[in-house]
């Protein structure tokens, strides 16, 4: 297991639904790697997963690992009506993160304090559009693994 | 190269397309020469339709009336409006997120034989596609008396959103972990960018609040008929998702509307005078990815651009020659870009577009006349059909004098549709 990993309180919030496309990315998020999936033929990086390439119809690929360095592209701040666990959370952060590897891969996700900290846990004012932030991973009751994002110290 | 037709388009042309001279031709030639000879042209969408009549419920937070109920009364007030029988009636387009289906319509309304039906996907997008179905399947002969409705009980039933068992594969798998939830978090994503890059303000989305209650405001039906919203209201008012408010959203709302489509040749005999399909467009961007458009090189444009180009390209008219706009209003933001991508101002312009009451009646494009998806009701923008129509006929309750072109656009954001409207 990675070091980057960390258990976390999270109660109620949804579990990603893999689909075959999207399996490997939550297989390699479960052994703290960010991954992205890319052409074996081209090369060419694309998200969301797919089974072909859209540039030159290859339907082989590879995951690509990321240095898991980005910035913030975009960011809102939800309040209710919502789910119960996330009611009970708002307002809390979700960020749209520019992938420094490849900008035109944006990966929506939190913004935490802390590897192991909620996702209500950093103050509205640090967030930013262009903060420069870096992956770690938490994971959820029930075992299963997302990426989370800290503000990098600048 | 195939002959390009250069006179007018409508009944009256595609007849004249045939000419004797080259239906001589065709049946003077040999098989192997007639493949040289130019084919004849297709028929098309410009002109050769128009929408006859329009029916709705009563619009509230909540009916009693079943969602089939709405649908007939919509559809039933709609054909009376045309005087046209619904036992003439052979033709049926709707949205892939309506609950009642052709068969329980039909058969309650007493249509007779159907030979064309047709659904469009992705919620708002499909708005206007319902009409433009119904129009390309009358004008290539498939059906003559087409109805389009949407019946909704959104303000009463539950939000689609909280149903937690119906995953959509992708991408709620890379969005909903992190508690984007609803299109409204969605959106206002593609909002803190948007102002971010452009420098747009809340005061920019108040103008386009403001401007639709306004309308909302001389409109008898529309939910918020005699409840204006000052600037005060507006900004001191709960956060929905951040940056976008409660008066950002659209309204909550049970309803049904309808209309009926016949060729242009067939409207001059009905009730009402004829609104012409002028123009009809889908639009599916290459490499979009639908609300959550995070993942292309340019997400602050859309579907909007996609449906413009095939609209304008087909159009007698550009944007600077349409009167009034009926512009999909799920959500304030969704005004700015659709102004863009649809080619009224250039790109991030859209905000200072909405500045000195421009979007008001008066202004340099008066939008959405009946208050819209924000104040008049939500049922998927099909009340911004029916209000085109409306402005058209000369009928509407904030009418633009002597209006006699409109846009109607479905949802930016979503795989999308439009149509140019013409009296």
């Amino acid at each position: 297991m990675s070091s980057m990993m960390r258990g976390t309180t999270d109660n109620g919030l949804l579990p990603p639904e893999p689909d075959d496309d999207g399996a490997p990315f939550w297989e390699f998020a479960a052994r703290g790697e960010l991954r992205m999936q890319a052409c074996a033929g081209c090369g060419e990086l694309r998200f969301p997963p797919r089974p072909c390439c859209p540039h030159c119809a290859s339907f082989g690929s590879e995951w690509q690992r990321m240095t898991g360095r980005g910035s913030i592209w975009s960011y809102v701040l939800p309040h209710p009506p919502l789910l119960p666990a996330y009611a009970a959370r708002a307002p809390y952060n979700v960020v749209v993160v520019e992938l420094a590897d490849a900008p035109h891969i944006r990966l929506p996700g939190n913004l935490v304090a802390a590897p192991d900290a909620d996702i209500d846990s950093v103050d509205p004012a640090l967030l930013c559009i262009g903060a420069p932030v870096r992956v770690t991973f938490a994971r959820l009751t029930g075992g299963v693994v997302v990426p989370r994002w800290l503000l990098e110290a600048s | 190269m195939a002959a390009r037709r250069t006179t007018p388009a409508g009944p009256t042309a595609r007849t004249s397309a045939m000419t004797t001279a080259a239906a001589r031709a065709a049946t003077a030639t040999t098989p192997a020469t007639a493949s040289m000879t130019a084919p004849p042209a297709p028929p098309t969408l410009k002109d050769a339709t128009a929408i006859v009549g329009i029916g709705q419920t009563p619009f509230a937070r909540r009916l009693d009336a079943s969602e089939k109920t709405l649908a007939c009364r919509a559809i039933l007030a709609a054909l009376d409006d045309a005087g046209i029988p619904p036992s003439q009636v052979d033709a049926f387009a709707s949205y892939t997120m309506e609950e009642t289906d052709e068969v329980e319509v039909a058969k309650a309304v007493g249509a007779g034989d159907v030979t064309f039906f047709a659904r469009t996907g992705f919620g708002g997008g499909a708005s206007c596609a319902t009409v433009a179905h119904l129009a390309a399947a009358i004008a290539t002969g498939q059906a003559s008396v087409g109805v389009a409705w949407r019946s909704r009980k959104r303000g009463s039933g539950p939000r689609p959103w909280t149903d937690t068992r119906r995953q959509l594969p992708t991408p709620a798998q890379w969005t909903r972990p992190y508690g984007l939830l609803r299109p409204a978090d969605e959106i206002a994503m593609l909002a803190r960018r948007y102002m971010h890059e452009y420098g747009a303000t809340r005061d920019h989305f108040f103008n386009v609040a403001r401007a639709c209650r306004n309308h909302a405001h001389r409109n008898p039906a529309a939910i918020m008929h005699g409840r204006p919203l000052t600037r005060e209201t507006y900004m001191s008012s709960r956060w929905i998702s951040e940056p976008l408010c409660l008066f950002d959203n659209c309204l909550e709302t049970d309803g049904a509307l309808a209309c009926v489509v016949v060729s242009a040749e067939r409207a001059r005999d009905c009730r009402r005078s004829p609104v012409y399909v002028h123009a009809a467009a889908q639009g599916l961007p290459a490499q979009h990815h639908g609300m959550v458009n995070y993942w292309n090189d340019d997400p602050l444009t859309g579907p909007s651009w996609t449906a413009a180009r095939q609209l304008w390209k087909t159009a007698d008219f550009g944007p600077e020659d349409v009167d009034v706009a009926q512009i999909y209003d799920a959500f304030t933001p969704l005004i700015p870009l659709s102004l863009e991508g649809y080619g009224f101002c250039g790109r991030g312009e859209g905000a200072a577009f909405t500045e000195d009451g421009a979007l008001e009646l008066g202004g340099r494009l008066p939008v959405n006349t009946g208050g819209g998806g924000l104040s008049e009701a939500y049922v998927h923008g099909f009340n911004l059909i029916t209000e085109g129509v409306r402005q058209l006929r000369g009928t509407s309750t904030a009418q633009v004098p002597g209006a006699t072109t409109c846009l109607v656009t479905a949802g930016e954001g979503v795989p999308t549709s439009a149509l140019l409207l013409r009296s």
